[in-house]
């Protein structure tokens, strides 16, 4: 059993602080939703807000269309994963994954039947005795997503549970939830501030900053459309080329910056006139070395400065001629060992792999 | 001898000076104050009262008299036991008892409510105006309670002022001041050990509870309480110690036709000049502190260290 998830106008402040502004989303049943942001923006308090620990100041939370408000974290169909786990400590396995049952006052025998169902689930079958301290990270995160599925919670909220885990560990726990969630099929809304988890794992991504969401929307939308330049410098990375709009068509728009004009194909949402202050970014990965026969929409004149070597990927740092500089990753693949510091070189990118927004802050100022 | 012992790691970690210092202040502390303290009064026990110049003559043999006195009264007594004396103890540790369940379960919602409830300016107010009562010696602070205790005294007379009572209660008479300056006496060793164990506790753990569906009730009782119980083993011991051996409150606050147990030890070393069955009278009381220890951590499943802590 799923449930929608729906904040209305929800704004949490502290002081005069805004933690959340206004906030408005629909989670739909079933899905797997994120909330995306640096530390700070929101987001936590957001799934607070969701869980119960922290009432709105304004606006409703609603889930399966009933209004939460003044509804405990205990009485509501949610269960909260938390960023440090939160297992007792002095409980067993088992105790700790039948704690829910144990309040509600299901006999012991029943707690223990679904304590091993669980246990099963979470490929831990046998291990119910131990103590949590006995468990490795990735059994203590598993344990933890037990204990909050054995309520049968419509709704299971997870607040960045990976960020303690070692790379590999954080990697397969990525697939692992993703299955565990079609599995048990409920509403999953992850709070986190990794994108990569975000785009691994998600339906849908909301970008979060400073309180308010900046874009809602599937993972490869937001990140090949992203609406506002905090989004595409946020969510994977992104080369900003200052300008000026110099010419819009229905489809198309047009940048004039002093290291020449793009262009970008044209998106709804975005109310740029002529002479207005924008910013085309381009992804390292969307700009290519023209080989013989190739033709891209933009052209532009770059000057390595220096390159890494990241494995399956080179990236290069190169400078353009007002000064402004740029990274572009060439797959593993392709020969680039005649390209060295100093060397110059003409870029391509498509008008269709690029995004003119408003001039606006951006993430990584 | 003593370039064996200064090559010893304690003193190249330390330093000659720093560790000779630790040593001499550790060994003075343990052997002076306590091994010989103790070992004296039980050796001191076992002997029989003679006045000091006769220490070592023949009247000073061993013998279990004071023991026996304790259990069977004097040998002109008539009855079979020392009804009087072993009532006193009896009531003494009973009362030890109550004072202790009394002061938990005062300063549990206390601690509590400081350690994980107030902000940290509120925090900070409740704690030194539960210290600031304590810069005044326990002696004045039980002529304090008398004088708000005594039947002309300041709650008797708001209360017939106000016309709630007509006659004074009998506060001290039937003890009520006593109890009362007993659980104050030793709070803060309940409230100190309390509240840095529940501080202890992630705040994480207490929401985790609530969000699996616990009562607040049932939080308590299954996450707050368990992993506070080092606090509470700490905190029950002291106090019950600290009441048991309590001397000036008793004697402030008790009615006339009551006694403490200390008030016993103390009359048998003071107006009876009788040190050897006062030590007696001591040691059974020690004997009966380590045995509330002992019981203590076997029915809280702690051991030593964790109390310590």
């Amino acid at each position: 059993m799923s449930a929608d998830v729906e904040l209305n106008n929800v704004s949490v402040t502290f002081g005069s602080f805004y933690a959340a502004k206004s906030v408005n989303v629909k989670i739909n049943g079933g899905e797997f939703f994120s909330f995306l942001g640096p530390s700070g923006c929101g987001k936590t308090t957001l799934l607070r807000a969701i869980s119960g620990f922290q009432d709105p100041s304004e606006g409703s939370v609603l889930i399966d269309n009933k209004d939460m408000s003044g509804i405990g974290p205990n009485k509501r169909p949610t269960s909260l994963i938390f960023q440090n786990l939160a297992l007792f400590p002095l409980m067993s396995v088992s105790e700790n994954i039948a704690f829910s049952l144990e309040v509600r006052g299901v006999s012991k025998g029943d707690r223990q039947k679904r304590a091993d169902e669980l246990l099963e689930l979470i490929a831990l079958e046998g291990q119910g005795e131990k103590k949590v301290h006995q468990l490795s990270g990735g059994q203590k995160q598993r344990v933890a997503i037990a204990r909050a599925l054995a309520v049968e919670p419509k709704v299971l909220l997870l607040d960045e549970p990976l960020s303690a885990l070692d790379l590999k560990l954080r990697q397969r726990m990525r697939t692992e939830l993703r299955e565990i969630q079609k599995r048990v099929n409920i509403t999953f809304i992850y709070i986190t501030h990794d994108q990569g988890e975000a785009l691994t794992m998600s339906d849908r991504i909301a970008v979060m900053n400073e309180g308010e969401i900046e874009q809602i929307g599937p993972c490869d939308e937001v990140y090949n459309n992203p609406l506002t330049p905090f989004v595409a410098t946020f969510v994977g990375e992104n080369n900003p080329l200052f300008g000026k709009v110099k010419e819009t068509n229905q489809n198309k728009i047009k940048i004039e910056t002093p290291d020449g004009d793009f262009v970008s194909t044209m998106n709804e949402n975005k109310k740029l006139n002529i002479g207005d202050e924008a910013i085309a970014f381009v992804r390292p990965e969307s700009l290519f070395i023209p080989r013989d026969g190739d033709s891209f929409d933009n052209l532009i004149d770059v000057d390595i400065e220096s390159f890494e070597f990241e494995g399956n990927i080179k990236n290069f740092y190169a400078t353009l001629k007002s000064g402004t500089k740029i990274k572009f990753s060439i797959p593993n693949a392709i020969d680039t060992s005649s390209i060295s510091a100093g060397t110059k070189l003409q870029l391509g990118f498509e008008s269709t792999k690029s995004s003119i927004l408003p001039k606006a802050q951006l993430a990584i100022d | 001898m003593g370039n064996y012992l200064f090559t010893q790691p304690f003193f190249k970690k330390n330093g000659k000076a720093v560790a000779i210092y630790f040593l001499v202040a550790i060994v003075f502390w343990f052997v002076f104050l306590v091994i010989i303290p103790q070992l004296y009064m039980l050796d001191l026990s076992f002997r029989s009262n003679v006045p000091p110049l006769a220490r070592g003559g023949p009247q000073d043999y061993y013998t279990m008299e004071h023991y026996q006195h304790f259990v069977f009264g004097s040998k002109t007594s008539l009855d079979a036991f020392n009804f009087v004396d072993l009532g006193v103890f009896g009531r003494t540790i009973l009362v030890s008892i109550m004072v202790t369940i009394a002061n938990l379960l005062f300063c549990y919602p206390i601690a509590f409510y400081i350690a994980k409830i107030a902000n940290p300016s509120t925090a900070r107010l409740l704690i030194v105006s539960l210290i600031i009562p304590f810069w005044i010696n326990e002696l004045l602070r039980s002529f304090a309670l008398r004088i708000l205790f005594a039947n002309e005294g300041v709650i008797n007379n708001f209360l017939t002022g106000i016309g709630i009572i007509d006659q004074s209660i009998l506060f001290i008479t039937y003890d009520i001041g006593l109890y009362t300056g007993l659980v104050y006496a030793y709070i803060l060793l309940m409230m100190f050990p309390l509240y840095n164990a529940i501080e202890s506790l992630d705040i994480n753990q207490i929401e985790a509870a609530k969000d699996l569906g616990s009562s607040s009730l049932r939080t308590h009782w299954r996450i707050v309480i368990p992993h506070a119980k080092p606090g509470i083993v700490s905190g029950c011991t002291m106090v019950f110690m600290l009441t048991v051996g309590a001397l000036a409150t008793p004697v402030v606050l008790s009615s006339p036709n009551t006694l403490w147990f200390p008030q016993l030890i103390y009359q048998w070393f003071n107006m009876n000049d009788n040190w050897s069955r006062g030590s007696a009278y001591s040691i059974i009381l020690l004997i009966i502190s380590v045995i509330f220890v002992l019981a203590m951590m076997r029915i809280f499943k702690v051991k030593i260290g964790e109390i310590i802590k």
